[in-house]
């Protein structure tokens, strides 16, 4: 039998259709069955903030301990400094990685490159 | 008392409750182990003489929001703030207690930690949707700032508008690097200290009067 990590590379298009709890809920319980996520399009500021409370919420000793997530740095937008502060600062959520802490590793990671590593469980 | 002076008191506490101008609530913000509590203790110490918190070696030591009222900043340049610092636990997004049997805990001990800990995460959180008028993100210069957890941070803090300095702490350390912390976030004003000696402080309490003002 094929021993291994599952990925799950989740569209743009199928995250756009759900709601950002629906989305929060199915990232946390595909990587509590020990899935690596990969989001073709990352999570609004507002959606990540409640998924660090979720997270939080979910941890237990001896069960699930944490996410790992990795991204690149937002991208600006439109105007930057005063102007943009004043029309409002638009940056583009980018490609992120999700995977359970215990087995999803970053091993470097820079303005345009992020090596990480997997472990099976 | 006679009537008179009795209806106008009442009139002035009344004046009073509309119009009083709260006071900023700067919460400092950061991940675990970053100097938060030493940063909030040494302001409250300069300015009133008191203290916030303990600090730590282990992680997560701060596992509550603490809110220190009413302190008054001034800058060298001679213009004064009032705030209310709002000290707040580490924020991360994996908690596990056996990272604390490292530092000597008994297991019944760092599980309870482990627990209090991501409550207080969440209650960071909250404080920040809800209560924060302007942060100060705090982090560790000689770690490597591309932490997942301080990109999403600072995501967090731009999308709510909130003013923000970016500190780069523990500068006293030879491995501090806060060039790196100025290049990963060019976006906002950097400032370096060491929270611990007290270097540079005053450069923050100028930016502080300048930018919550």
């Amino acid at each position: 039998m094929l021993q291994g990590v599952q990925i799950d590379l989740i569209s743009e298009e199928r995250l756009s259709r759900l709601t950002p709890m629906e989305k929060i809920r199915l990232i946390l319980d595909d990587v509590k069955e020990g899935n690596i996520v990969v989001l073709e399009k990352g999570l609004a500021p507002e959606e990540a903030s409640k998924l660090i409370e979720m997270t939080m919420m979910e941890i237990s000793p001896e069960g699930f301990n944490g996410i790992e997530m990795e991204t690149y740095p937002a991208r600006d937008e439109g105007f930057g400094g005063f102007l943009g502060r004043l029309i409002g600062r638009k940056s583009e959520a980018r490609m992120t990685v999700i995977g359970p802490a215990n087995q999803l590793k970053m091993l470097k990671k820079e303005k345009d490159l992020i090596s990480a590593w997997v472990s099976s469980r | 008392m006679n009537f008179f002076v009795r209806t106008r008191k009442r009139f002035s506490k009344f004046l009073k409750f509309f119009f009083r101008k709260r006071s900023s609530r700067i919460g400092i913000y950061g991940p675990p182990n970053a100097g938060k509590t030493t940063l909030a203790n040494r302001i409250v110490r300069d300015w009133t003489g008191d203290a916030v918190g303990p600090v730590s070696e282990i992680p997560h030591e701060t596992r509550r929001a603490r809110r220190k009222e009413d302190i008054t900043i001034t800058g060298a340049n001679g213009s004064s703030i009032t705030i209310d610092i709002v000290d707040t636990p580490g924020v991360t997004t994996k908690i596990d207690y056996k990272e604390f049997l490292e530092y000597g805990l008994e297991k019944e001990e760092a599980i309870k930690r482990a627990r209090e800990a991501t409550e207080g995460v969440a209650e960071a959180m909250h404080w920040l949707r809800e209560d924060i008028d302007g942060v100060i993100y705090m982090l560790d210069s000689t770690l490597d700032p591309f932490l997942q957890v301080n990109i999403m941070m600072i995501g967090i803090i731009e999308s709510r508008n909130l003013p923000v300095i970016i500190v780069a702490n523990k500068i006293d350390l030879p491995d501090a690097a806060p060039t790196r912390i100025k290049s990963a976030f060019p976006q906002h004003p950097v400032i370096s200290i060491s929270s611990l000696d007290g270097s540079n402080i005053e450069q923050l309490y100028e930016k502080m009067t300048d930018y919550f003002g």
